[in-house]
């Protein structure tokens, strides 16, 4: 329970606005899910999100305190700074995800595997083989554009091949995710804890995959 | 009620709007056009000046009147100074080779340029204060009543420094920056405001295409009930009609050289006078199939030279295929497909050439879904009137945009430059402003009490590839060993996309102290000591100042015609339009002196109006003067000279010079 600076009435919905005085926040301690006034939980409403976004920006946007006093001016950047911060994070499955996780005190990418050695550059070890082979491909692929040469049409296809092969395994983890999340949101203590393992995991799994994609398309359209 | 300003500052033209109830309007200048000429020309000092002892502030010139300067006196004149806006003479190689900009001798890499005009140095900010005074004194004039606030259109692309630069640009005017409003975005709330009476509608996207005379900006917007979200941006801020100009300009100096054997590249007034006419045939090749050059050269040659579309188009592919790249980028951001885009709208003068509109039409497969680009709101004038609705939002005074917001976002990634130097990023392109990030840094030596910050923003993945937007120092850090002090440092773009930075050491718990130092840009001190005229900001007697302005528009424009039948061109004037330019200037002699404002400037408007044939002939002999390698100034001097071996314009030029010389003059003397 949090309540307003300026009256005292407890706050309801977002954290950055009294519904009593209509007083702006100002509070750096509000976490991303109170700033939209979200259970802090993975599963939330797209669209419920977008609307309290659209409706908290109306309220605390610095367009609305262009004639107010720089007090009034500095709470509204800062609150809608948080906002946007905020919206930027949870509109995403993933962002928000990792910024629940990192909320309940768990390592998450970098600081999970270590600064530079993280799990962005090892290959997850059942991939090894067709990771391999995919560099191998796109190796060829680059050294051909860099020579000015016609890309051999047999290798662009293996590799548009394979780019889909990997962006189905990204799907795949992205529903992973999506059920370890309804796993949290819905279990208790115990069941939290094994689905946080597994979602640091996945997420692991899932920023080497997406490089891995990001580069295929990268050299793709560089070939096209 | 006082009135807030929308201003769009562009490379090529200039303008300001405000909400006349609801509906926004463009102010028009004294000579009733709309459009300012972004042009400054700086006026020849009174004789004996003392340059240093001399506190007052040099006049100038700007607009329409300043673009004769441009060919009379090339070295005293600047146009497109927006391509200097915040940028180091290390970054602008580029421009140095197609733009006649003289930049100062002792400018050092990482200073604030300063370009020469005449006998004197200015800051780009200052340049742009100049065109953004004479916009603040048009809509006063407009208006009746001080302006004081005003919001101003930057290109979407622009980074921290160009708007830092844009907004002492503002302050040096006289003007409160109230914000920075993207022009794309602008556009869109000038058309978004238009169609709000339709009803509700379902959330639309929307992207807006802007090639202006030296920016181009991409930017993709959904429309939901009022709120304007931008969802991506890209653009290039060196890119737009400016290029095609100098393009053609290339080609034509090119062929004069190897055709006729003349060289006009060391010549700046024979460079400004065919550039004025290749500007004329890119414009007619906007609607004509065909557009002619004929240019008489030293020597007598003419060089004539036919333009058909398709090779003018050609020449310009490469140009307009640089804005495919950006618009592709801005919809992989948006994780959108051309399909995907509702409406586009078009902005921007450049927007006017067929080549454009077709790659635009493909682009975004618009004409294969039966659909067309908007382009009901004149593309010069739309980005100044958004600017407007920007404004009224801002003054909340009006019931047509207070149910508007925009919400705009920081085209370029934010970053540190890490170890190796490589950039960490801190904040995504694309993000929503305003937006902010934290990160926290250590000392790596025992006892350390200062650690750097160097804040980049760019795309790229070294540092030195991006750009450099400053440097900080945190100071003051208590002293502790190595990796105990905990200084979080928090990054803020605020809603004019310019970035605030702050830190604290929290292990001590003290507040470190930090100083700012810029890379690029001016201090608060530099630009306090570069604005314009004080009195331009003093709150007392507005009408005694708009009566100042009147008299002294009124007295340059009489000098002007006083010195006009100097001018060869006077002598193309017929006997009725030369009475008619005598009448208009009697009736302006006659109220010059007095108080009646309104009289003054009716009389002063009248006389441009009486005056303005004369001053396109002026143009034209400026024009033909400056490619016979003469400055006007030379000109009249040989005619004087040796008159019996000038071939004149006139059969009776001569003669009548003379005549009609000793006329105004003899006037002049019995006026004084």
């Amino acid at each position: 329970m949090n309540h307003c600076t300026s009256c005292q009435k407890a706050l309801e919905g977002s954290w950055l606005v009294c519904t009593g005085c209509g007083a702006v926040q100002r509070n750096a301690a509000i976490d991303y899910f109170q700033a939209l006034g979200q259970e802090r939980r993975f599963g939330v409403n797209a669209a419920t999100l977008e609307r309290e976004f659209h409706r908290l920006s109306r309220r605390l946007h610095p367009d609305r305190f262009a004639r107010a006093s720089a007090e009034e001016q500095q709470n509204s950047l800062a609150a809608t700074a948080l906002l946007n911060d905020a919206w930027r994070t949870l509109r995403d499955p993933v962002t928000r995800l990792e910024y629940l996780l990192k909320l309940e005190g768990y390592a998450v990418g970098e600081e999970h595997a270590g600064k530079g050695k993280s799990a962005e550059r090892q290959p997850p070890s059942d991939l090894l083989e067709e990771v391999f082979e995919l560099n191998m491909q796109l190796e060829e692929l680059r050294m051909s554009q860099k020579m000015g040469e016609a890309a051999d049409e047999a290798v662009v296809k293996d590799l548009a091949a394979t780019g889909v092969r990997f962006e189905s395994m990204l799907q795949a983890v992205d529903d992973a995710l999506a059920a370890e999340g309804a796993k949290w949101d819905t279990g208790a203590a115990e069941a939290r804890t094994g689905a946080a393992t597994q979602m640091i995991q996945l997420l692991d799994r899932r920023r080497y995959l997406r490089n891995l994609v990001r580069d295929v398309r990268e050299t793709l359209g560089a070939a096209a | 009620m006082e009135y807030i300003v929308g201003i769009d500052l562009g490379t090529t033209n200039s303008l300001v709007a405000y909400m006349q109830g609801d509906v926004p309007v463009v102010i028009p200048g004294v000579d009733g056009s709309n459009l300012v000429p972004s042009i400054v020309a700086l006026d020849p000092l009174p004789q004996g000046t003392d340059q240093a002892g001399g506190a007052a502030r040099p006049t100038v010139t700007v607009g329409n009147s300043a673009r004769r300067a441009l060919i009379a006196s090339p070295e005293r004149a600047i146009y497109s100074v927006k391509r200097l806006m915040g940028r180091g003479i290390e970054d602008i190689g580029e421009e140095l080779k197609f733009f006649p900009f003289r930049i100062a001798p002792d400018v050092q890499p990482g200073e604030v340029l300063r370009i020469t005009l005449g006998e004197m140095n200015f800051t780009p900010s200052e340049i742009s204060a100049y065109v953004l005074r004479q916009l603040k004194r048009n809509a006063e004039r407009f208006l009746g009543m001080p302006v004081k606030k005003a919001v101003i259109t930057v290109p979407a692309y622009f980074n921290d420094a160009q708007r830092q630069a844009t907004r002492d640009a503002g302050r040096m005017a006289g003007l409160e920056v109230l914000r920075l409003v993207n022009e794309p975005t602008a556009a869109a709330l000038a058309y978004g405001l238009d169609r709000a009476t339709d009803g509700s509608e379902p959330t639309r996207t929307v992207a807006v295409y802007d090639l202006g005379g030296g920016t181009f900006d991409i930017s993709i917007l959904k429309l939901n009930d009022g709120i304007f979200e931008v969802v991506a941006t890209n653009g290039d801020t060196h890119l737009g009609g400016d290029d095609i100009d100098n393009l053609l300009l290339l080609v034509a100096l090119d062929e004069i050289r190897t055709e006729h054997g003349v060289d006009l590249r060391q010549q700046p007034d024979a460079i400004q006078a065919l550039r004025k006419s290749v500007i004329e045939a890119k414009i007619a090749l906007s609607s004509d199939a065909v557009a002619r050059l004929d240019i008489e050269l030293p020597g007598g040659q003419r060089y004539q030279r036919e333009i058909p579309r398709e090779v003018y188009e050609q020449l310009i592919a490469p140009v307009l295929e640089r804005t495919a790249g950006p618009c592709r980028q801005a919809l992989a951001d948006a994780g959108l497909t051309p399909e995907q885009i509702d409406e586009v709208v078009l902005v921007g003068g450049s927007t006017r050439i067929p080549a454009v509109r077709r790659l635009v039409d493909e682009m975004f497969h618009l004409s294969m879904r039966g659909r067309k680009p908007h382009t009901e709101l004149n593309p010069d004038e739309v980005v100044a009137m958004g600017a407007a609705v920007q404004a009224s939002i801002l003054a909340g005074t009006s019931s047509a945009t207070d149910q508007l917001l925009l919400l705009d976002v920081t085209p370029l990634s934010l970053g540190i430059e890490a170890l190796g130097g490589v950039v960490a990023r801190v904040l995504q392109r694309n993000s929503t402003i305003p937006a902010s990030a934290t990160e926290h840094f250590t000392t790596g030596v025992d006892g350390q009490t200062n650690v750097a910050i160097h804040v980049l923003q760019g795309e790229r993945e070294l540092a030195k590839d991006c750009r450099s937007l400053a440097r900080f120092d945190l100071k003051g850090i208590p002293p502790m060993s190595a990796g105990m002090p905990r200084i979080e440092v928090k990054f803020l773009i605020d809603a004019n996309g310019i970035l605030q930075v702050s830190a604290r050491e929290q292990r001590s718990g003290t507040e470190a102290q930090i100083e700012v130092k810029p890379t690029y840009g001016l201090t608060d001190e530099q630009v306090e000591a570069m604005i314009l005229d004080s009195f331009d900001n003093a709150e007392s007697d507005f009408a005694e100042r708009q009566l100042i302005e009147a008299r002294l528009e009124a007295e340059t424009i009489l000098s002007a015609v006083n010195k006009a039948p100097e001018n060869g061109a006077w002598l193309l004037l017929s006997d009725a339009e030369r009475a008619e330019i005598f009448a208009a200037r009697d009736q302006l002699v006659a109220v010059q002196s007095s108080s009646d404002l309104k009289g003054i400037r009716d009389a002063t408007t009248a006389l441009d109006q009486a005056t303005r044939r004369f001053a396109e002939l002026m143009m034209d002999q400026a024009v033909s003067s400056a490619m016979r390698g003469k400055t006007m100034q030379a000109a009249d001097q040989t005619l004087n000279e040796n008159s019996a071996e000038i071939h004149a314009p006139h059969p009776f030029a001569h003669a009548e010079i003379d005549e009609d010389a000793a006329i105004a003059g003899g006037e002049m003397r019995k006026r004084q």
